[in-house]
């Protein structure tokens, strides 16, 4: 697959809570090596968008497809997971009483069969893969700390790092920057720009500082659907996002 | 594998007292100061049995975060595989001298021995038997309980009606297991009298050496990767999804051990105690063996043996001393561990142990390597 391909495709996606529809036939189109911000306001189905394609949440009606032809809404998880489908949490999840090394060493690519981990040992590969992520990361003085000790930005980097780990072709971050300073916040920028030189991302965000520092094609979503799609100057100009976001 | 200090001190412990209490009780005189009776050499091997099912119960509660309130099943199932063997051992040694059938089963008018009798008057399959069963029950059960993702609160409920299913079960005649009588006035083991001092002394250390394997391969477990993964699938399940990893085979793994190892210790029980019977699937002791644990410590390993043996011994001595009380003083006891001592018994010991050196900075840990 090459720049250019279509990465990820959803078409038509609807998916409704007791009536209520989070998606409302949502359709949208990842490139191979994009970018991309995803804005909206709170309950515009930003959220149920990930549940959908990592396979938490199975759509009601509608396509996701992954590459050339994997429907992923056939999918566990785990599976779309091993796929290479890597998702940041809103809420920094880490695993807490393990320390950063070894969060970094569950999240590496690999077997996932309790029959392998059971007599797993660390290889020269595997430490030089987490080395080299914890450089990525800044967190090279703190692998030996408990992950649960970290500060809140700390744990958003692992978290990223975890998904660097799983070297997936696709990242979903959900609100990397909540709860960061401005200093982490522009860490956080750099080094996705700096993880999209080889993979794609879709970064969920309510800042706009930060949208505009990663500076990349922003859609816009409201009520399950898309708004609008541009540049963030273009997206900010649509009467319609003015009207939305003014509440007119 | 590495192993700590505490879990070395705590293999020493249990050999060492063991053997102790084994040579006394067959080197001294019974006149002696320094004789241990029987009696403590039974009981010694009950408490080492009963560590074995709270080892069982923090390796799924403790580490994957599994809070069974049935595990005393799968030792009782244990318990009945032997029970069955040494049924068959009395021979015609019983009531009514029949060769084939045990006594409760000529009383019941029956013929023949039914067919999932067959093999128990061969040790090695009973003792396969005492795995394979609870194995195969947990196997079934945690497949179908994990794959739905039942947790937490619903999963232990259905553990709890999963043994007081079994109760039922076994206390009806026509299942032929003994009915509410059980199993009991066992002879031989082996070809040797269970009720001898020597044999008891044997059992004892054999327990003893079974714990520590136990143990030992808890810690193994626990320790490898796959133990990393079973502490994030307990703390953050769909995270590890997310990851990759299917929590539910973890689960199912770990599930299926602990109850293997609650089946060995009940198999090492019966021929201690002397009997088996429906009430050792009753709820109260599972719900028992969890309080061991939560006492010791839960997720400790060291502390749900510690837990087995320092409840067991207060209910030996409330039973005898004061034998009313004993209901409230274990309640009490939870009360207290969940309150004021939230990692239980081992909580103390490692606030007491000299803290953990500072995570090394790479400039310390370089300097390390230069005088090291």
């Amino acid at each position: 697959m090459s720049e250019g391909d279509t990465l990820l495709y959803l078409d038509g996606v609807t998916v409704s809570f007791d009536g209520f529809k989070a998606l409302n036939a949502l359709s949208l189109t990842l490139e191979e090596g994009e970018m991309r911000a995803m804005v909206g306001p709170n309950g515009a189905g930003k959220t149920t968008m990930m549940d959908v394609i990592t396979g938490k949440t199975r759509p009601d009606s509608g396509k996701v497809v992954f590459g050339k032809d994997t429907d992923l809404t056939r999918l566990d998880e785990p599976a779309i997971a091993s796929l290479g489908i890597g998702r940041k949490f809103q809420k920094p999840t880490v695993f807490e009483p393990h320390t950063v090394w070894d969060n970094l060493l569950l999240a590496l690519a690999g077997d996932r069969g309790a029959r392998f981990t059971l007599f797993a040992r660390e290889t020269p590969e595997e430490k030089r893969r987490i080395e080299s992520i914890l450089e990525t990361t800044r967190l090279t003085d703190q692998r030996k700390r408990r992950s649960a000790d970290l500060s809140h930005g700390q744990k958003q980097w692992l978290e990223i790092g975890m998904l660097l780990a799983q070297e997936p072709k696709l990242l979903l971050v959900d609100e990397p920057v909540a709860g960061m300073t401005d200093a982490e916040t522009e860490q956080t920028a750099v080094l996705l720009r700096e993880i999209n030189k080889t993979r794609s991302v879709v970064v969920v965000e309510h800042d706009m500082a930060f949208v505009r520092a990663l500076g990349v094609k922003v859609t816009v979503l409201h009520e399950g659907s898309v708004l609008s799609e541009g540049s963030l100057d273009f997206v900010s100009e649509d009467p319609k996002v003015i009207e939305v976001y003014l509440g007119r | 594998m590495k192993l700590d200090r505490t879990s070395f001190i705590t293999l020493i412990a249990v050999m060492g007292a063991a053997l102790v209490l084994a040579l006394l009780n067959q080197m001294t005189a019974a006149a002696s100061a320094a004789h241990v009776p029987t009696y403590v050499i039974a009981l010694a091997g009950k408490y080492l049995c009963f560590a074995m099912l709270a080892l069982a119960v923090d390796l799924v509660w403790g580490f994957a975060g599994i809070l069974s309130l049935g595990h005393a099943a799968f030792f009782a199932l244990g318990g009945y595989a032997m029970g069955m063997y040494l049924m068959r051992q009395i021979g015609t040694r019983g009531v009514y001298g029949n060769p084939n059938l045990p006594d409760f089963m000529v009383f019941l008018g029956w013929k023949a021995l039914p067919w999932y009798w067959t093999g128990f008057e061969w040790f090695g399959f009973a003792i396969l038997m005492a795995m394979l069963v609870p194995a195969v029950l947990a196997g079934v059960f945690g497949w179908l309980a994990f794959r739905s993702r039942v947790t937490g609160v619903y999963l232990s409920i259905i553990t709890q009606a999963l043994t007081y299913a079994l109760l039922l079960a076994f206390f009806r005649n026509d299942m032929g297991f003994g009915g509410n009588n059980g199993m009991t006035d066992f002879k031989d083991i082996l070809g040797f009298n269970v009720q001898a001092d020597s044999t008891r002394s044997a059992l004892l250390v054999i327990s003893a050496v079974v714990l520590c394997g136990q143990f030992l391969l808890a810690r193994f477990v626990v320790d490898s990767r796959f133990g990393k993964i079973l502490i994030a699938v307990r703390d953050t399940e769909s995270r590890t999804r997310f990851l990759g990893y299917r929590p539910e085979s973890y689960k199912l793994v770990v599930w299926v051990l602990s109850a293997i190892m609650a089946g060995i210790g009940g198999a090492l029980y019966v021929p201690q105690v002397g009997i088996i019977n429906p009430s050792e699937f009753a709820p109260g002791n599972s719900i028992e063996a969890v309080i061991w644990v939560a006492v010791g410590g839960r997720g400790t390993l060291v502390g749900a043996i510690l837990g087995a043996i320092i409840v067991n011994f207060g209910k030996t001595w409330f039973t005898g001393a004061l034998p009313e009380v004993w209901l409230y003083a274990l309640g009490a006891m939870f009360i207290f561990v969940t309150l004021f001592l939230p990692r239980g018994v081992m909580g103390l010991v490692r606030t007491s142990a000299p803290k953990e050196p500072e995570p090394e900075t790479p400039a310390v840990a370089a300097a390390h390597e230069v005088t090291g």
